[in-house]
């Protein structure tokens, strides 16, 4: 009964997120399609939760183990990367109000590069 | 328990955490839809990530605080210089590796559940089967976007390797193989053999699908994968009971599938034909035998009377291609822009929605090379402007200006919008040879007789054209 009930309620989360999902993304343009994608990529490495979730739990052998500190691993990888780099394009779509002396980037285009 | 439970490991209280967290995704992925929120939003929805992290973190009583913090140690060693030192015409494979990792994890975590649980003994069945159907999507996800990552990274052939016709029944095989071994253990199997069964046709499935992708249709394919993880860390969640998982997984799912909807639109591709690949072999022959009916019309040119062409137009339109990205030659076109506008020419860039290897992705890589964002000219904004542009500068672009997606109906791009280049009064196109491009598709645009070809290296070509300029 309990389970039963746990059960409908995580599936209408589920359909309502959905919606959530669909509504929010179709506003997007197109310049900021890659960014997005990134940035919902990152978002997706919330996974990491179940790895830290699992290896909590008493019982877990030594290659559970090792699997679960690869998949935490993966996690991280996953939500760090993504947020990191989607800040990283993005920061080069706001307007700069001067040249910008730090450039964070080292293209290798020093030679060429602005002056 | 309930005595060494403090107040921040109340249940209710983490709830309402999560509810926090996933609040911030929705409000993040709202401001990623404009270019000035966009930074915030992103930044939003990492600050709802943390929360997530945090409140997980609080509700472990025993805690295995030692391999936590392995882990995340070892996976920031990993994501961050990645993504800090990543070139930005390297963003594609990166998404893709980012994706995969992802999916790595989610088949690892439905493992691990599998041999805690012995089996899913003694859970009810619904967590059994959403997580095995998150072991069989990420298992998938995981291998997909590895071979995607191959492909763009040029480890592996970026043309489509197939079984040939065998292809649409092997995959199915596999398929029913996976499903099969998931419905027998969520039946009551506690056989481990035959989850590592379920996840080796998985591997398999995921290798198989993707391996026939040609290189122009993989950004789509990430696209599609990357809804696929979300949609297994969504059933992930449901196994765990845990909402911010749901809420966060189910959120990628849906929108990873409306943006590989979209990008299919704009590429003219339907996403089960590009799932069913092969696409770039079929064009490469009906290009070859277009190559003999036009050879021999090619006007070519050279970079100083392109220069000259460009120092008396009034207007140019600037058309960048993935060609451009590779070359590194970004800067060196905002080089050449502020050279002619300090001759009073009008210069703005065309931007195809599929221009570089992803949608967007040409208009970070301007961005990047400092090109004001009111410069930089959408499709449909840029398609009736050509006729009173003098000339149109193609750089590295190819399909995105082929007016057989208009007019050849045989075409296998026909009815792809593409940027109508062909209507500016003269046309200059950088390209480093005859060779087709992605779609292995001839272009007639370069034998119309107002289009000229300047042969070479798309960055020393545009410094060439503005060494010369300066001499005019």
């Amino acid at each position: 009964m309990i389970l039963a009930s746990t059960l409908t309620t995580n599936l209408a989360i589920l359909v309502l997120a959905g919606f959530i999902g669909f509504v929010v993304i179709s506003k997007v343009p197109n310049t900021l399609h890659t960014p997005l994608m990134s940035g919902t990529n990152a978002i997706h490495g919330i996974v990491l939760l179940g790895g830290l979730l699992i290896v909590g739990a008493s019982g877990n052998g030594t290659f559970n183990k090792i699997i679960l500190v690869i998949a935490i691993a993966f996690g991280t990888i996953n939500v760090v990367g993504g947020f990191l780099v989607t800040d990283r394009m993005l920061e080069m779509f706001k307007s700069k109000p001067k040249p910008p002396k730090d450039d964070t980037g080292k293209d290798g285009d020093g030679a060429g590069g602005t002056r | 328990m309930i005595l060494a439970s403090s107040f921040l490991q109340e249940q209710n209280f983490l709830d309402v955490l999560y509810v926090i967290a996933f609040a911030l995704f929705i409000q993040g992925l709202r401001g990623l839809s404009g270019p000035t929120t966009a930074v915030r939003g992103n930044r939003i929805a990492a600050v709802g990530m943390l929360i997530a992290v945090i409140a997980t973190l609080l509700s472990q009583f025993e805690g295995n605080w030692g391999l936590i913090v392995l882990g995340v140690a070892l996976g920031a060693a990993v994501g961050v210089p990645a993504a800090r030192q990543v070139k930005m015409t390297a963003m594609p494979q990166m998404v893709a590796l980012f994706n995969g990792v992802g999916g790595g994890a989610v088949f690892l975590i439905s493992w691990s559940e599998f041999r805690l649980t012995d089996g899913f003994s003694g859970t009810a069945t619904y967590i059994a089967v959403f997580s095995l159907f998150a072991a069989i999507v990420g298992s998938v996800s995981f291998w997909g976007s590895n071979i995607a990552f191959g492909k763009l990274q040029e480890i592996i052939p970026g043309r489509p390797i197939s079984f040939g016709s065998a292809q649409q029944i092997v995959n199915l095989v596999l398929l029913i193989l996976a499903v099969a071994a998931g419905v027998d253990i969520a039946a009551g199997s506690h056989s481990e053999a035959i989850f590592i069964g379920l996840l080796v046709c998985s591997a398999l499935l995921g290798n198989a699908v993707v391996l026939p992708i040609g290189g122009a249709d993989m950004p789509v394919v990430i696209s599609l994968l990357n809804a696929f993880t979300g949609l297994s860390a969504a059933a992930t969640g449901i196994a765990l009971n845990n909402t911010a998982l749901i809420v966060a997984g189910m959120i990628v799912g849906a929108s990873g599938t409306i943006l590989t909807n979209l990008m299919a639109t704009a590429m003219n591709r339907s996403i089960p034909a590009i799932v069913a690949g092969g696409f770039g072999g079929g064009g490469a022959v009906e290009g070859a035998s277009g190559a003999g009916e036009h050879a021999g019309t090619v006007r070519s040119t050279s970079a100083a009377d392109a220069a000259i062409q460009l120092a008396y137009a009034n207007r140019v339109v600037i058309v960048p291609g993935y060609g451009m990205a590779v070359a590194q030659a970004q800067h060196a076109v905002r080089e050449l822009t502020k050279e002619l506008e300090k001759r009073g020419v009008e210069v703005s860039y065309a931007i195809h929605p599929v221009a570089g290897r992803m949608p967007g992705h040409m208009n970070v890589l301007l961005a990047e090379a400092d090109v004001p964002y009111d410069q930089l000219k959408e499709m449909d904004d840029a398609n009736p402007e050509f006729q009173r542009t003098d000339v149109s500068l193609v750089i590295g672009a190819n399909d995105v200006t082929n007016p057989a997606a208009k007019n050849t109906p045989s075409s296998p791009i026909y009815g792809m919008p593409i940027l109508e280049v062909g209507d500016s009064h003269s046309v200059i196109v950088i390209k480093r040879s005859m060779n087709p491009g992605f779609a292995g598709i001839e272009n007639e645009l370069y034998y119309d007789p107002k289009t000229a070809m300047l042969f070479g290296d798309a960055k020393s070509a545009v410094s060439e054209i503005s060494a010369e300029l300066g001499q005019i």
